[in-house]
Formats: structure tokens, C-alpha cells, sequence
């Protein structure tokens, strides 16, 4: 993003724009069993800046993805609540919340399965506006879903195709073409382009931020490649079974991480460069817990080197450390 | 950064360009633009194109169809017309396809008889069809106590041997062609209602319809546009099968004497009535089965048919 981009981004008084915000949330999943559940989010603090690209970082299964459901309300909060412009969307009924909805979109990790088969390219795409009833006529959708075809790079004489004749990459722009087809203020893009080839992902994601400036869109970026983080995002926050470790600007993460775990998941980037691979790295050992029984204190003493008694009693709140966001007793002392 | 530089570099021509495009095209060469939409008589015209058979079942289903409404028209003899003086004739000018035991000409018979049967296979199929498409799909996607009543409502019809449910039926409500159908429907839904509980409870999960959901759809919307389309194969089969058993059900109720009521005729009655002359009078038995094997063989190729051009991987084929 340009310095004026970000500019745009800041209120009067220099602060910038928080578009939506999570306090506290929690997500839990019955197991179908009595007294134990799934703590798939717990007590999540985050805010996502007008503008901003937001990444969430984190191995498989440590709740990315349902932190960002939650966040837009495709799954209920089990506690703690979410702001968006300041409103509380948690407890909005699904009439009042409607309105809201459109403003929040997804995109999502498999472009084979999330465009349903039986539907062709302009319907799928018109399917937001029918919605909506953003358009008076069907001409008017016709010409509003060949816009945004354009938009998103796909040629506009397939209109009236099927999914399953396009490649991988052109169907995650059918899947963008939806997204953005109600002007939305907010996109959760669920790993948009894990599933796709590395040339083809690189394309989505100049689409992806091009699309950010054209229409002044603010990202939830959900991922674990390392590397495409680096090229989209503005902000990391970096998550470990259902809570945050860490958030502080793209810039920072990568130049000095503060949470142990930020450190482990850095090293863990494959070395392109075979002169640098004989360098020590480090590996985290161990099992990540299980989220039905969470270990006491800070969810990641059992696998984290540095860990001490007082690690394994009292759980770090997330705080501010020299200007950025870390959860570590002990991250003023390390030196990662 | 020199990875940023990396993605840049590869998608950087392709976006811009297509952004570019975007604002030189006017929106009337937009719409010129648009191909010919895929509506229904395309797809029928492409299935009688790729699948003769499908198309040349759909003609002799019509052709029964029309000998069974203009049956009094066509049929040389009248549905009871007896001549005891010809009992029991091989076929001939005079009875195409011979006389049965009282002198009745077979073919006229069948003629009138494709009317009962013909309904009783495609009526009751149809409405059990749409009552378990709507039981079925609200039981898959709302679930709890609701899911669980209709399945269990569905489990019960489908234990009790099906003839023995519509027997029931026949003698609660009286011998007549509507308690059939009320006997046919309540035996055919629970199977049809079950295939699209299964498939909406697997659907529902999928990501198109989570993605769906994000956008705002409606529940009921999704139901019919999203889940309802993507059942639609297992449900031709569905029907496909559920016509013909129908019609032997028919059959069947008729030999147990709680069918349709002689001197009416149906395929199932003639067969019943003829098989004491299977081996002295074959004819007799075999015109009313052939009748019986071309109806269901015809709806067995057309449901293959419609099945293939219903589903979009095979257009291109």
C-alpha cells in the first residue's frame, strides 16, 4: 500500500480508522459430549483498520479460519463481542444484521468447491445483486456482472459457462467477482490462493491488491505461506491454538519477532538460497495441545524452550511491548 | 523486497490490462457480446441430438400417452364387449391380438387399460416426488426435532412391506383408483424424502453453500437454488424407478383382488386374468407384459437421458 493510501485510512485526529473490532471473542464447538468443548477461539483482542490488510497466521487447526467466520458473523460467538463501526454485531438479531452483511464477504480456499457446479458464470456472479436487488433489470445485472468479469480478469464471452471449464485461477476470480460485486467494505479471504499453482497464485494476488485500491477495500487475510503474508499484508497477527501470540506491522514480524512462536514459524521458511541452508534453524518439537483440554498458563509452555514456572501457571495477556501487540511474560528478556 | 518484486512481476501485465479494458468498453458492446443462454429446449434439443434412444423413448411414451386418451377413438371394441362365441381366439384381423376368456378383444382392452395404468405410474409418482423434495430438504437443512419426527415418520412406512401398507390403505379406504394413488403416495414419499435428506445434509456443508450463506441468501432460497438442482440425478432415477414399480404395485393389488375392479382393465388385471391361459393361450399374457416391459424400459432410457443433459460436465461431451 502507498504512504497516501495509508493516509487516507487515518481519522482527524491521526488515529487510525478501526473498521471492525473483536473483544474478547470466543469460539467454542460441542464435542456432543457432556463438559467438554472445542475452544477453537479464546478471548481474541483484534482490530482491523480501515484500508489495512490484516494476515492471521497460524498452523493448521489453531482457529484461523473460524476466528475469521466468527469475526463476520457466519458463526455465532460463543462469548465476547465483536464491533463493527462500533456496532455491536454479536448480538444483532439476523433481520437487523442483514443490512451489515453485505458489507462483509468471503472468499474462499477451494475454488473447486466453494462455485456451485450447476450454476453458470453469470448466475453465480449475479447471484449477491438477485440478492440484493441491487439491479432494476436483468439487463442492468447482465451489465453489472460483465463489469465485474472485467474487473477480476475474466473474459467476458464465458458468461455463460460453467465452473468446471475454467482453471483453478480463473475460478477463484469468479469467486473474487462475487465477493465484490456489493461493494463491500470488509473481504475474509479464507487462504484464497493455497489451493492454486504458484504462478497463478502470484496473479490473484496483484488482482487481489489491486482490486484493495480500486475499490478501497479492507482485507482479513487468512493463510500460513510465509511468504505470500509478506507480499499482502500490512499488519500480521499470528495465532496459536485459538489465541493470539503476537500482532505488530508486516515490517516488524519479519525484521524481529517477539513471541517464541513468531521466531519458530519464521525459521520454518523453506531457504531458497542453498549457501544460507547449513545456518542452524530451529524446529519446535512437541504436539500442539489439544483444544478440548487446554494446558494451563500460556497455551505454548509445553512445546516453547524459554518456558518458566511462572509460563506454565499464568496465562500472558495480550500487551503492549515497545508500540506492538505480544502475548509473552517473558519476550523483554529473549532475544529471538 | 525481492519476493514482492517476484509476484509483481508475473501478474502485473494481465491485471492491469484487464482494468484498462474495463473502462474502454461501453456497456452496449458488453451485452452484444453475450452468447445464446442454455434454456430448457436447447438442453432437449441436445439430448435428442447425443442420446437417440433417450429421444426415441420420449416419442413411444407420447405415442402410449395419446393411444391411452383417445383410447375410445382407436379401439375397435368396447372396454367390456363381450363375444362369448369367440372366446379365447389367437390373433387375427378381426382381434389384433386375440379374445380373453369372456370374448373381450385384448387390444382394446389394453388400450383402456393404458389409461388406469399409465396414471396410477405417473400421478402418485409425482406427488410423492414433490411431498418428499419438501419434507425431505427441510428435514436435511433445519435438522433437530423436526429432522428427526419425518425420518422416523419415513422409517415407519418404510418397514412395513410396502404392499402390505398399501393393502391397508385399499381396505381402510375402499377399493377405488383414488385410494390407489393415496396408497401408492404414502408408500413411494418415505424413499424419495430420504434421498434428499441425505444428499441436502451432505450439500449443506459444501462450500458453495457457505458461500452462499456469507452473501446473504435466503434459507429457502438456498434450498431451492443451490441443494434442490444438485439432487436432481438421484431423483430421475428415483422417478424412473418409482413409475414402474407403481405400476406393478398396481398389478399386484389387482391379483390380490383389491385393485381395480373388473370389467375395468388395467395392464395389471389383464395379465392376472390371462395367466391360467399361459401355456394354451400365451398371447393373452404376454401383449399386456410386453406393454408393461416398453413403458418401463422407455422411462428407464428417457431418465438416463435427461440425467446426461441435466448435467453440466457433459455439455461439451
Amino acid at each position: 500500500m502507498t504512504d497516501a493510501a495509508i493516509n487516507n485510512t487515518k481519522t482527524e485526529n491521526g488515529k487510525p480508522e478501526i473498521l471492525l473490532q473483536a473483544e474478547n471473542l470466543s469460539k467454542e464447538f460441542d464435542t456432543g459430549k457432556r463438559d467438554s468443548k472445542i475452544h477453537a477461539v479464546s478471548n481474541v483482542d483484534l482490530e482491523i483498520r480501515r484500508g489495512e490488510t490484516l494476515a492471521l497466521v497460524g498452523e493448521s487447526g489453531c482457529g484461523k479460519s473460524t476466528l475469521g467466520r466468527t469475526l463476520i458473523k457466519m458463526l455465532p460467538a460463543t462469548g465476547g463481542r465483536v464491533l463493527f463501526h462500533g456496532e455491536d454485531i454479536t448480538a444483532m438479531s439476523e433481520k437487523k444484521f442483514r443490512p451489515l452483511r453485505r458489507k462483509m464477504q468471503m472468499i474462499f480456499q477451494d475454488p473447486y468447491a466453494s462455485l456451485d457446479p450447476r450454476m453458470t458464470v453469470r448466475n453465480i456472479i449475479a447471484e449477491p445483486l438477485v440478492t440484493y436487488h441491487v439491479c432494476a433489470s436483468k439487463k442492468e445485472t447482465t451489465a453489472r456482472v460483465l463489469e465485474l468479469m472485467q474487473a477480476v480478469g475474466v473474459p467476458t464471452e464465458f458468461l455463460d459457462r460453467y465452473p468446471h471449464q475454467f482453471s483453478g485461477g480463473q475460478r477463484q476470480r469468479i469467486g473474487i467477482a462475487r465477493a465484490i460485486a456489493l461493494n463491500p467494505e470488509l473481504i475474509v479471504c479464507d487462504e484464497p490462493v493455497s489451493a492454486l499453482d504458484v504462478s497463478v497464485q502470484s496473479q490473484v494476488l496483484n488482482l487481489l491488491k489491486d482490486l484493495q485500491q480500486q475499490y478501497s477495500l479492507t482485507y482479513l487475510f487468512i493463510g500460513h505461506d510465509l511468504s505470500v503474508i509478506n507480499f499482502i499484508a500490512d499488519r500480521v497477527c499470528v495465532m496459536f491454538l485459538g489465541s493470539v501470540c503476537e500482532i505488530a506491522s508486516k515490517e516488524d514480524i519479519y525484521a524481529k519477532p517477539m513471541h517464541p512462536y513468531t521466531s519458530f514459524l519464521l525459521d520454518a521458511i523453506p531457504q531458497a538460497d542453498p549457501h544460507l541452508r547449513n545456518e542452524h534453524r530451529q524446529v519446535l518439537t512437541g504436539e500442539v495441545p489439544s483444544p478440548v483440554h487446554l494446558p494451563e498458563g500460556c497455551f505454548f509452555h509445553t512445546r516453547c524452550p524459554y518456558a518458566t514456572d511462572r509460563c506454565r501457571r499464568e496465562r500472558p495477556a495480550l500487551r503492549v511491548v515497545k508500540g506492538r501487540q505480544v502475548a509473552c511474560h517473558r519476550t523483554e528478556e529473549l532475544e529471538l | 523486497m525481492a519476493e514482492q518484486n517476484f509476484f509483481r512481476k508475473q501478474g502485473e501485465s494481465d491485471a492491469r490490462h484487464n482494468i484498462k479494458q474495463n473502462t474502454a468498453a461501453s456497456e452496449e458492446d458488453l451485452l452484444g457480446q453475450i452468447g445464446e443462454k442454455d434454456g430448457i429446449t436447447d438442453k432437449l434439443r441436445r439430448m435428442c441430438k447425443q442420446n437417440k434412444l433417450a429421444a426415441f423413448s420420449a416419442v413411444v411414451i407420447l405415442i402410449i400417452l395419446l393411444m391411452a386418451v383417445f383410447a375410445p377413438v382407436i379401439a375397435p371394441y368396447g372396454e367390456a364387449e363381450q363375444d362369448l362365441m369367440n372366446r379365447l381366439q389367437a390373433p387375427s384381423a378381426a382381434h389384433w391380438l386375440g379374445t380373453d376368456e369372456l370374448g373381450r378383444d385384448v387390444f382394446s382392452r389394453l388400450l383402456y387399460g393404458a389409461r388406469v395404468s399409465l396414471s396410477i405410474g405417473i400421478i402418485p409418482s409425482i406427488i410423492s416426488l414433490l411431498i418428499g423434495i419438501l419434507l425431505g430438504l427441510t428435514a436435511g437443512y433445519f435438522g433437530g426435532w423436526y429432522d428427526y419426527i419425518v425420518m422416523r415418520l419415513a422409517d415407519v412406512m418404510l418397514s412395513v412391506p410396502s404392499l402390505l401398507m398399501a393393502m391397508v390403505v385399499m381396505y381402510t379406504l375402499g377399493s377405488s383408483i383414488t385410494s390407489l394413488f393415496i396408497a401408492l403416495i404414502i408408500v413411494d414419499w418415505a424413499s424419495v424424502a430420504r434421498v434428499v435428506r441425505s444428499q441436502t445434509l451432505s450439500l449443506k456443508e459444501s462450500e458453495y453453500v457457505e458461500a452462499a450463506r456469507s452473501i446473504g441468501v435466503r434459507r429457502f432460497t438456498i434450498m431451492i437454488r443451490h441443494i434442490l438442482p444438485n439432487c436432481i440425478p438421484s431423483l430421475i432415477v428415483l422417478f424412473t424407478l418409482n413409475v414402474p414399480s407403481a405400476i406393478l404395485s398396481e398389478s399386484s393389488l389387482s391379483f390380490l383382488g383389491i385393485g381395480v375392479q373388473p370389467p375395468a382393465a388395467s395392464w395389471g388385471l389383464i395379465v392376472n386374468q390371462a395367466k391360467q391361459f399361459l401355456f394354451t393361450q400365451p398371447w393373452l399374457c404376454l401383449a399386456p407384459c410386453i406393454a408393461i416391459m416398453i413403458v418401463v424400459l422407455a422411462f428407464n432410457f428417457l431418465g438416463d437421458g435427461l440425467r446426461d443433459v441435466l448435467d453440466p460436465y457433459m455439455k461439451d461431451q
